[in-house]
C-alpha cells in the first residue's frame, strides 16, 4: 500500500481535451469534414450497428431472438437510468413495468381482440400511468421510500394474481397475435429503442430536464421556484415505466403468452447491471451494457439462477471499483488525452 | 382469543425479523437490502452444520450466527465504506450483494422440503382453550427476550449509547469521538446477527427456502416502514400493528389477502403519516 503510495506521489495525471474536441464544440464543426466525422461517427456507429444487427444473425434464429430480449432489456435499462440519474429516484423493480405493459397488452389483445399495432402503444401508455399510480404515495417523499416499494411491488404481483386467481392465475393469459415475422419484430423494437434514447438525451437537455436534476440534487429550491415536485417525479416514473411497458408489451407478444415470469428478478436485476457497467447518467450506457450482459446471461442458461448472482456480483465489481462505466471511461478517451505531470 | 394469541405470535415474528433491518438503518442511514439473505444463509449455514458435520444443534446456531455477523460486518467494511453517502450505489450495491447471496444458495442446491431445521421442543399446550405449540411460545419468550437486551445494550452499555449516538446525530457523535465507520460496522455486524437469531427462531416452524428471504426482506420493509424508519419502538409497536392485521384479514376476509396487508399498511402509511408512528424527529427531513 506505502509503496503504491510513494510511486503516486510527486505527480498526478493531467487530461486535455483533444483540439478535434474543442474545434467540434462550436458551429465551426460544420466547416470540415474530419470534425462532422468526429462528432457523427460514434452516434453513427450505433445506429447503424443496431440496425444491421438483424442482417448480421440471419443465418442465428436463436440470436436473433437474444436481439429482440437485448432491445427490451436497453429500453428498461435506459428508463432506470435516466429515473436514477436525471431525477433521483432508484427504481429496484423493473420487473413491474414489463408485467403491466406484458399483461395490459395481453388483456387488450386477448379479451378486446385489439390487433397488436393497437394493442402495444396502448399498453405502453396505460401501463405507464398503472405503474405512476402504484408508485404515487412514494413520490411526495424523500430519501429511500421510492426504492423499497418499487422493490416490493414485483416480488408481490406474481404472489398476489396467484392469490387471486385472476388474469389466468398461474397458467398466465395464452393466445396472444404474434408479430408478423421476425424482421418486423426486431425493427419495431430497435427503432423503438433508438427513438427513445435519442428522444430522452434530448428531453434532459430542455428546460424540463433541468427541473428533473433540480428535483435530484436540490428539492427545496425548486419548490422554492414554485415548481411541484411530486408532478415533476410523476412525469419521470411515467416516462420510465412507459418505456418498461413497451418492452413488456413487445416481450407478450414475442411469447404470444403473458404470465407471472414476467415479474421475474432478471428484469430487475439486469438493468441496473446494465447502467452500472455502461455508465451512469449517459443514457448510451446502459444500451452498451445490455449488448454485454444479456448475451452472457444467454450463454450461462444452464446454471440456472447462477446468473443472477454472476450479474449482481459484476455489478458489485463496478460499483466498487469502477463506478463511471465504460461508456464515461470510452467518452474520456475518446475526447481528451491524459499524461502524468510532475508537481 | 385464537386470534389474540396467534395475533401475538405472528407480531413478535414480524418484529424479528425487522429488528436488525431498522437498527442498521437507525444508526448508518443504510436501507440493508440483504437482510432477507442474511436470514437464509444464517439457516442454511446452520443446516449444514447440524446434517453434514453432525455438531450439536446450539454450537452450530453459534457458529451460524458468528459466520452471518462476519459476512455483514465484511460486507460493509470492504464494500459499503467505500460508497458511503452515495446513495444510489448504496441501495444498489446491498441489493446486488442480497441477491448473490440468496440466488447464489438456490444455484448450490437449496430447495425446498429437504432443509428443515428440528424445532428445539416438540409438543404443544393449551393455553385458554387454544392449541399452541412449544416452540410458537418459545417465539415469543425470545423475542421479547431479544428486545428487552436490545433495550439493555443501547440503554445501558457505552458501545450501545454509541450507537445511540451515532443513530441521532451523526456529525455531533463524530464531534465527541466516536468512530462512525467502525461503529456503522458494528451496527451491520449486530444487525445480521439478529437476521441470523430470527432464523434460527423461526426457521424450525418451516423449512429453509430462498423464497423466506424475499419474505423477510419485504416484511422488514412493512413493519419500518409503517413504525418510521430507524425508529426502534416504532418498529416493535408497527409490528403488532400489521402482525394483528394480518391475523384478522385472514380470519375474517380469507388466507389470500394476507400477502397484501403489508403493501396496503406501506401505502396507508406513506400518505397519512409518512415519518410512521414514532418517525417524529426526521418529519420536516423527508417530507419535501
Amino acid at each position: 500500500m506505502s509503496d503504491k503510495l510513494k510511486h503516486q506521489e510527486g505527480r498526478r495525471k493531467e487530461r486535455l481535451d483533444r483540439g478535434i474536441k474543442v474545434r467540434s464544440d462550436g458551429v465551426y464543426a460544420v466547416s470540415s469534414w474530419r470534425e462532422m466525422a468526429f462528432l457523427v461517427s460514434p452516434r453513427l456507429l450505433l445506429i447503424v450497428g443496431l440496425l444491421a444487427m438483424p442482417l448480421a444473425f440471419m443465418p442465428l434464429p436463436y440470436w436473433q431472438k437474444v436481439l429482440s430480449i437485448i432491445c427490451i432489456y436497453s429500453l428498461l435499462a435506459i428508463g432506470f437510468d435516466f429515473l436514477a440519474h436525471y431525477v433521483g429516484l432508484v427504481s429496484l423493480g423493473g420487473a413491474l413495468y414489463i408485467g403491466a405493459g406484458a399483461y395490459i397488452s395481453a388483456l387488450l389483445n386477448t379479451e378486446l381482440g385489439l390487433p397488436i399495432w393497437a394493442s402495444i402503444p396502448l399498453a405502453t401508455v396505460l401501463g405507464g400511468g398503472l405503474c405512476t399510480l402504484l408508485l404515487w404515495p412514494c413520490l411526495p417523499l424523500r430519501g429511500v421510500y421510492f426504492a423499497i416499494v418499487s422493490l416490493m411491488f414485483p416480488l408481490l404481483a406474481g404472489r398476489i394474481i396467484e392469490a387471486l386467481d385472476v388474469f389466468g392465475g398461474t397458467d398466465g393469459l395464452i393466445g396472444l397475435d404474434g408479430f408478423p415475422n421476425v424482421y418486423a419484430e426486431q425493427y419495431v423494437l430497435i427503432i423503438a429503442l433508438l427513438l427513445c434514447l435519442f428522444g430522452l438525451r434530448r428531453l434532459v437537455n430542455e428546460d424540463v430536464g433541468l427541473v428533473f436534476r433540480g428535483v435530484m440534487d436540490n428539492d427545496q429550491a425548486v419548490k422554492a421556484s414554485g415548481i411541484n415536485i411530486t408532478t415533476y417525479k410523476a412525469l419521470g416514473v411515467f416516462i420510465a415505466a412507459s418505456l418498461g411497458s413497451l418492452g413488456g408489451a413487445c416481450l407478450a407478444h414475442i411469447y404470444m403468452w403473458a404470465g407471472i415470469s414476467q415479474f421475474a428478478l432478471d428484469f430487475s436485476i439486469i438493468p441496473i447491471a446494465a447502467t452500472v457497467v455502461g455508465g451512469g447518467g449517459t443514457l448510451v450506457g446502459p444500451v452498451i451494457g445490455c449488448l454485454i450482459l444479456v448475451p452472457i446471461s444467454e450463454l450461462l442458461r444452464d446454471f440456472g439462477t447462477l446468473r443472477i448472482a454472476v450479474y449482481a456480483l459484476i455489478l458489485m465489481g463496478f460499483i466498487v471499483f469502477k463506478s463511471e462505466g465504460l461508456m464515461t471511461f470510452g467518452a474520456r478517451k475518446y475526447n481528451q488525452f491524459e499524461h502524468w505531470v510532475e508537481i | 382469543m385464537e386470534i389474540i394469541i396467534y395475533g401475538v405470535i405472528n407480531s413478535v415474528t414480524l418484529a424479528l425479523m425487522a429488528l436488525g433491518f431498522t437498527l442498521v438503518y437507525g444508526v448508518s442511514r443504510l436501507p440493508n437490502f440483504a437482510h432477507g439473505a442474511f436470514y437464509v444463509l444464517a439457516g442454511y449455514i446452520c443446516w449444514m452444520l447440524l446434517n453434514r458435520l453432525g455438531l450439536p444443534y446450539f454450537l452450530a446456531g453459534l457458529i451460524g450466527l458468528a459466520v452471518v455477523g462476519g459476512v455483514g460486518a465484511a460486507m460493509y467494511h470492504f464494500i459499503l465504506e467505500r460508497i458511503r453517502g452515495m446513495a444510489i450505489s448504496e441501495i444498489i450495491a446491498s441489493y446486488a450483494i442480497g441477491l448473490a447471496i440468496l440466488e447464489g444458495l438456490r444455484w448450490g442446491g437449496l430447495k425446498g422440503g429437504t432443509f428443515i431445521l428440528q424445532p428445539f421442543v416438540e409438543g404443544s399446550v393449551d393455553i385458554l382453550g387454544v392449541s399452541v405449540d412449544y416452540q410458537r411460545i418459545l417465539v415469543v419468550v425470545l423475542g421479547a427476550a431479544l428486545v428487552g437486551l436490545l433495550w439493555l445494550f443501547v440503554n445501558q452499555t457505552k458501545l450501545g449509547l454509541a450507537l445511540k449516538g451515532m443513530a441521532q446525530d451523526e456529525r455531533a457523535a463524530m464531534t465527541l469521538g466516536i468512530d462512525s465507520d467502525k461503529m456503522a460496522v458494528v451496527a451491520m455486524a449486530l444487525g445480521s446477527v439478529f437476521a441470523g437469531v430470527a432464523a434460527l427462531i423461526l426457521l424450525p416452524m418451516g423449512s429453509i427456502v430462498v423464497e423466506a428471504g424475499y419474505h423477510v426482506l419485504i416484511m422488514a420493509v412493512a413493519v419500518c416502514i409503517v413504525g418510521g424508519l430507524g425508529s426502534w419502538t416504532g418498529a416493535v409497536l408497527a409490528a403488532f400493528v400489521i402482525g394483528f392485521a394480518q391475523i384478522l384479514t385472514v380470519a375474517y376476509i380469507g388466507a389470500h389477502w394476507q400477502v397484501v396487508v403489508a403493501l396496503v399498511a406501506i401505502i396507508i402509511t406513506l400518505i397519512l403519516r409518512p415519518s410512521g408512528i414514532f418517525g417524529k424527529q426526521k418529519e420536516l427531513e423527508e417530507r419535501v
